[in-house]
């Protein structure tokens, strides 16, 4: 984990054609991914996208059914018990003991990675004061809140110090206030050099992220870092202000050219296809004056990455 | 040392989630408190105290006598008289009692024709003299009843008439051992150690990996370093002594209620119930493997219990099964373990001649213990 090899970009996974089938679903679909070391990677897509068998099939948990698999260079299913020396998994279910305390079950994590006597009660009482669960230490996991469960969680992913950190919506169960000091976290520890892979479908989660791969149906639509994503979109943004947006709605989706049109409280934000050159004179023709009061082109947002290459706007 | 830690980090926390499942840890003693009971007292194969009736045509001294000595057995209990023999086959089929002494009309003549009195002693090819006294009406349906009943055939009637008995002299003269009061739970003791291990036993560990999955912690586990013969190990070790607290229990209990004597050695004892143990945890294991949901191990549990209780010799005697039931008992680790524990308790034997049930336990659960860890995969598909 030296500067010079974090300079060079190295791969820390690399997938090639990575697939899953269970019976006739195809959870996942030649997948190809390339994540270097010390990023923070998402995945962001719905549920049922094949966000969890793709981590799975990550870790070695799950046989890719095609495809080739390398984590920190091991070859995956085959090196999978070498590895789980280096990675540290959190499940998008919680998956400690809740008739264990805090404590207890850092404890029997350590003991599990071979951590015991001094070395193990200074690192579990860094890890309690590091993710404020020094009060918390003797309370079951099972009666803790969602928010406290899921720092716990991590605590035990990281209690090996593993140099790659898989997270499967590890703020689904949290209130805003503790999805923000969880990211506050997350960004420490890339800092220290931690690769992270963590799986959401909150696109201002995504947005942190140094890179994503936007999943649908087991196929990765796209990926990149946000700001090229959204550079690179295929589609112009326009907001327009209307008093009857339904109907204005109704009118514009029925345009080819038209990718999407939301509704954002007053406002109407229309998706237009990068194939028509002047989006804002071209919606001016398409509506009669008196169906808005404004229109103007703004800034793309992840949320319309998302939009243009899933569903209708995809391809 | 890894290895160590790791079985020491797995029966650490079996051993405190134990230890607040309250409910479980209520059921290690409650288990063979209760059946101890039920079966030390409910069981009985000498059955005393038969509810009878009695259809009395010849109304004589005689007759009354001979119902006073039939009493005097405590094999029967007298419980209403019927006038006519319908009444009374109507009165067993109600089961307001379970056989009927019919006493005839010249009961008196054929008392004193009758062989075992000495009177006469007529030729057996004599029609007349040859006849029974009396007849018992039996409902067979219970064959226990109905045997109990049978041993009355040839009761001594000797007394009936205070004259010295022509006593026939026995073919074969029985002396009992180890049991000599005749006394079923002398028996079904040491057998009820074999039957609560089994259950208890294959009961916490058959849900073992399925809680695991089911609560969601599997993931956690095998994601980690460890290895699938460490989890089965450490997820054994705490049930063994739980396993050897159950057993005292019982053989306590045993000795102090029933009066069940421990006549073999404690070392004996220690080392063919450790066996015992760890063959029914591995068997618990196997299950855990193979079942996808708590309710499935239980049921796999019963599955395995039931043959074990109704097949192992607990109940009835080995040698008398057909073929196809005893292939099935040699099967179960409780048979082996039945005449063990009977020979060691009930009879002091010296285990090393009961090697074949001691190496076909060492080896079911060294086998056992691998199909467990090669069957548990450090995989999710
Ligand atoms: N063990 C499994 N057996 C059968 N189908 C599965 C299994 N796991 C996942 N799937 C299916 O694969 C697809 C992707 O699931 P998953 O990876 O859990 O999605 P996500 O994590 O993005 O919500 C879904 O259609 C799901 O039903
Ligand atoms: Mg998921």
């Amino acid at each position: 984990m030296s500067i010079a090899t974090r300079d060079t970009n190295e791969l820390v996974i690399r997938s090639r054609g990575m697939a899953k089938n269970f019976g006739s679903v195809k959870a996942v679909q030649n997948l190809d991914l390339d994540i270097e070391r010390g990023k923070i990677y998402g995945f962001l897509g719905p549920n049922g996208c094949g966000k969890t068998t793709s981590i799975r099939m990550l870790t070695g948990l799950l046989t890719p059914s095609e495809g080739q698999v390398d984590v920190l260079g091991m070859r995956l299913p085959e090196q999978a018990s070498k590895l789980r020396y280096h990675i540290g998994y959190m499940t998008q279910v919680f998956s400690m003991y809740r008739d264990l305390t805090v404590r207890e079950n850092l404890s029997f994590v350590a003991k599990i990675y071979g951590i015991h006597g001094t070395a193990q009660s200074t690192r579990i009482d860094e890890l309690l004061q590091l993710y404020n669960l020094e009060e918390l230490a003797n309370h079951f996991a099972g009666l803790m809140s969602g928010g406290q469960r899921q720092r716990l969680a991590l605590a035990a992913a990281v209690l090996h110090k593993p140099q790659l950190l898989f997270l499967d919506e590890p703020t689904s169960a949290v209130d805003p206030e503790s999805r923000r000091d969880f990211w506050e976290k997350l960004f420490d520890l890339s800092e220290a050099g931690t690769t992270i892979l963590v799986s959401t479908h909150y696109m201002d989660e995504a947005e942190r992220c140094h890179a994503l791969a936007i999943l649908e149906h087991g196929i990765k639509r796209a990926d990149g870092s946000p700001q090229a994503l959204m550079e690179e979109m295929n589609a112009h943004v326009v907001e327009l202000q209307s008093d009857n947006n339904r109907q204005v709605k109704q009118a514009l989706i029925s345009h080819p050219e038209v990718i999407s049109a939301a509704q954002l409280g007053t406002r109407l934000r229309v998706l237009v296809d990068k194939t028509i050159e002047q989006p804002d004179t071209w919606l001016q023709n398409q509506l009669p004056s008196e169906d808005y009061r404004s229109l103007k082109r703004v800034r793309p947002s992840l949320e319309d990455v998302f939009v243009t290459c899933t569903g209708k706007g995809q391809g | 040392m890894n290895f160590y830690y790791r079985i020491q980090a797995i029966f650490y926390k079996e051993l405190m989630q134990l230890k607040r499942d309250r409910m479980t840890f209520g059921m290690v003693v409650m288990i063979p408190l209760i059946q101890l009971l039920l079966f030390g007292f409910a069981i009985n194969t000498n059955v005393r105290y038969i509810p009878v009736g009695l259809v009395d045509q010849s109304q004589t001294a005689l007759s009354r006598i001979l119902v006073q000595t039939v009493s005097a057995t405590q094999v029967v209990s007298f419980k209403s008289q019927y006038a006519t023999v319908p009444e009374a086959e109507q009165a067993i089929a109600r089961q307001e009692v379970r056989a009927v002494l019919i006493i005839p009309e010249d009961v008196s003549q054929r008392l004193v024709r009758h062989g075992t009195v000495g009177l006469a002693t007529p030729p057996a090819t004599d029609e007349e003299t040859s006849r029974p006294i009396a007849q018992w009406l039996t409902d067979g349906s219970d064959t226990m009843v109905a045997s109990s009943i049978k041993s009355l055939r040839n009761m001594p009637l000797a007394e009936l008439l205070s004259k010295p008995a022509n006593r026939s002299i026995p073919t074969f003269e029985v002396t009992l051992l180890y049991n000599p009061e005749q006394r079923t739970v002398v028996n079904i003791v040491p057998g009820l150690v074999a039957v609560i291990l089994t259950m208890t036993m294959i009961m916490f560990t058959s849900a073992a990996i399925v809680r695991e999955r089911e609560h969601g912690n599997l993931e956690l586990l095998i994601n980690t370093p460890l290895k699938s013969i460490e989890l089965m190990l450490g997820k054994i070790i705490p049930y063994i002594f739980i396993g050897l607290i159950q057993v005292s229990l019982i053989l306590c209990l045993g000795y102090f209620i029933f009066h069940v004597p421990l006549n073999g050695s404690l070392a004996a004892l220690a080392a063919i119930t450790l066996l015992f143990i760890a063959a029914s945890l591995v068997l618990g294991l196997v299950i855990s493997t193979i079942a996808k949901s708590q309710l499935q191990s239980m049921q796999m549990t019963v599955f395995v219990l039931l043959p074990s209780i109704l097949l192992s010799g607990f109940m009835f005697p080995y040698e008398g099964m057909p073929k196809v039931a005893q292939s099935i008992a040699e099967a179960l680790p409780a048979t082996h373990f039945m005449r063990l524990i009977r020979g060691v308790v009930l009879r002091d034997v010296d285990i090393s001649s009961m090697s074949f049930d001691l190496i076909w336990l060492a080896v079911f659960t060294v086998l056992g213990l691998m199909v467990a860890a090669f069957r548990f995969k450090k995989r999710l598909d």
